[in-house]
């Protein structure tokens, strides 16, 4: 059941001479008429080779079992930067973004490390509450029977706070965090978000030197528990490059930032589309420990992952050379229903509802999928308490983009 | 057949009856263990069945993976009986095998 994507677009899909299928179209994201290609290639050609695109030649893999098989094998599938990095758009060799992320071990192993604690158990049950008292502050500050944007009031809000706490960043100016979180993503263009590529380049150098002068305030200082006093600290961070830091940086905002962002938006759509799962919620509270990871996959805030080769390799009977570029499109695997079970609704008492693609798997899991989940725990048990009865107005305007999978903007009313 | 008893942190036991031959998440998640998750199944790629293994137990469990022990370094919490149980696999030798889970796992 693909809601946007119409009869039309899914006969055209198929009509479609094979090696001409090619998902890796942002347009198709923005149109959110994706699905039926994958539909397609899942049924079709679940590993398939697209000879020519905006991105060059690339693989696509799309069902749930072939992307564990890649993200669990880094020996042969590498996230290195300098190879094109990961995501389908090649890391740009005139200004390298080094980040741990697209590293493979044992640097990637060493400077993972020195983040993970912030995430760990401990430290999130005494982010709990913060994160808590600002939910209830957004959502008491709403208001009752008008229009407003829950992208910019409430997903934006929260989470551009949540990263101003984690990097004890200054408070009044939370709103550059998620500008660099969305400069850094974009891809330069007349009428874009940035309108040129130098600009672009500008605008994070501002970043940088932001937050250069915070680290240097932090090293200079004793340990605290936030991210940049973390780094500025730790043994295999503190030496780091400029470049460096700048990488790791864009990685904690784009990861901390945009993910849970389109998660908030993407479950409030999921139960305006499936109102009866919200029946079922609102009558049983316990059921939000399944609900959380359910809106997680049924979001797929980042729709695919990149590798490349460095071996020759055979995936689902296809040979993959060293060099290949090699998508992993999460956005399908999770809609595989021969490991999900009507994948394509939204179900929040699924039996397995943690068996899902959206953090990856293997050495480079989302770091902080705990923080994640906790956050989107943590509305929706306000949204519960108060019982809001929220709705999606119209359809959400969607992000340009076959990384980036999220909502620009999403208009809805609170009833009275 | 193997009785393996789970400890959570807080001290409440849960008692599971394992067939041989499953991992040993696999018997907890079968019995809704509470701290064991098991997201990716039993692959190795998500430190979500961490355990720690009662030293009685160890050399009967046997020791980490590679995969196992790069997991774990990413993990909260790793002691030196720390293991991935989905890497475990049950047997008659586990009989009365004790793990205890992690705090805040999940």
């Amino acid at each position: 059941m693909n809601h946007v994507s119409t009869m039309s677009n899914r006969e055209s899909v198929w009509s479609l001479p094979l090696d001409l299928v090619s998902p890796a179209d942002p347009q198709l994201f923005k149109d959110n008429a994706h699905w039926a290609y994958f539909e397609r290639l899942r049924q079709e050609d679940p590993v398939h080779y697209t000879a020519d695109s905006e991105f060059g030649p690339y693989w696509s893999v799309t069902k749930y079992k072939d992307i564990m098989a890649v993200d669990t094998n880094h020996k042969v599938f590498s996230s290195l930067s300098t190879l094109g990095g990961i995501s389908i758009r090649d890391q740009r060799a005139d200004f390298p973004l080094p980040m741990f992320i697209a590293m493979d071990p044992p640097l990637h192993d060493e400077q993972r490390k020195v983040v993970s604690p912030i995430v760990a158990p401990g430290n999130l049950a005494i982010l709990e509450h913060t994160i808590r008292e600002r939910a209830i502050a957004i959502l008491d500050s709403l208001p009752r029977g008008e229009e407003f944007d829950w992208v910019d009031r409430v997903s934006i809000e929260l989470t551009t706070q949540m990263l101003a706490t984690l990097f004890d960043f200054p408070f009044h100016d939370r709103r550059k965090l998620t500008r660099w979180s969305d400069v850094a993503t974009t891809v330069a263009g007349p009428g874009g978000l940035v309108e040129t590529e130098e600009q672009r380049q500008q605008e994070l150098r501002e970043c940088a030197g932001y937050f250069m002068n915070l680290w240097n305030q932090r090293v200079n200082a004793p340990p605290t528990g936030d991210l940049i006093s973390m780094l500025a600290h730790g043994e295999s961070t503190r030496n780091m490059t400029p470049q460096e830091f700048l990488g790791n940086l864009i990685l904690l905002i784009v990861g901390g930032n945009d993910t849970t962002r389109n998660s908030l938006t993407g479950g409030l759509y999921a139960f305006s589309k499936f109102p009866e799962q919200y029946q079922k919620l609102r009558a049983n509270h316990d059921l939000l420990d399944s609900a959380i990871p359910e809106i997680i996959r049924w979001q797929t805030p980042l729709a695919h992952m990149r590798r490349t080769a460095v071996a020759d390799t055979v995936l689902g009977g296809k040979h993959i050379k060293a060099g290949d570029k090699v998508i992993m499109w999460y956005v399908s695997g999770n809609r595989d229903s021969e490991v999900i079970e009507r994948a394509d609704e939204f179900i929040i008492d699924r039996a397995r509802p943690r068996q899902h693609l959206s953090f990856g798997f293997g050495i480079h899991r989302c770091v902080g999928n705990r923080l994640a989940e906790m956050q989107l725990r943590i509305v929706w048990e306000e949204i519960l308490k108060r019982d809001l009865d929220i709705e999606v107005l119209a359809e959400p305007e969607r992000v340009l983009s076959t990384f980036i999978k999220g909502y620009l903007n999403m208009p809805v009313r609170i009833r009275n | 057949m193997a009785k393996i008893t789970f400890i959570e942190h807080n001290g409440t036991s849960h008692v599971v009856e394992a067939e041989n031959g499953v991992s040993v998440m696999r018997a907890a998640v079968d019995h809704n263990v509470p701290g064991i998750d098991g997201d990716c199944g039993g692959e190795c790629a998500c430190a979500t069945c961490h355990v720690y293994v009662e030293a009685a137990w160890q050399g009967v469990v046997g020791g980490r993976t590679e995969t196992e022990e790069t997991m774990l370094s990413f993990a909260a919490a790793t002691q030196d009986n720390s293991r991935l149980c989905c890497q475990i696999t049950v047997s008659d030798a586990l009989d009365g095998l004790v793990v205890h889970t992690p705090d805040g796992q999940h």
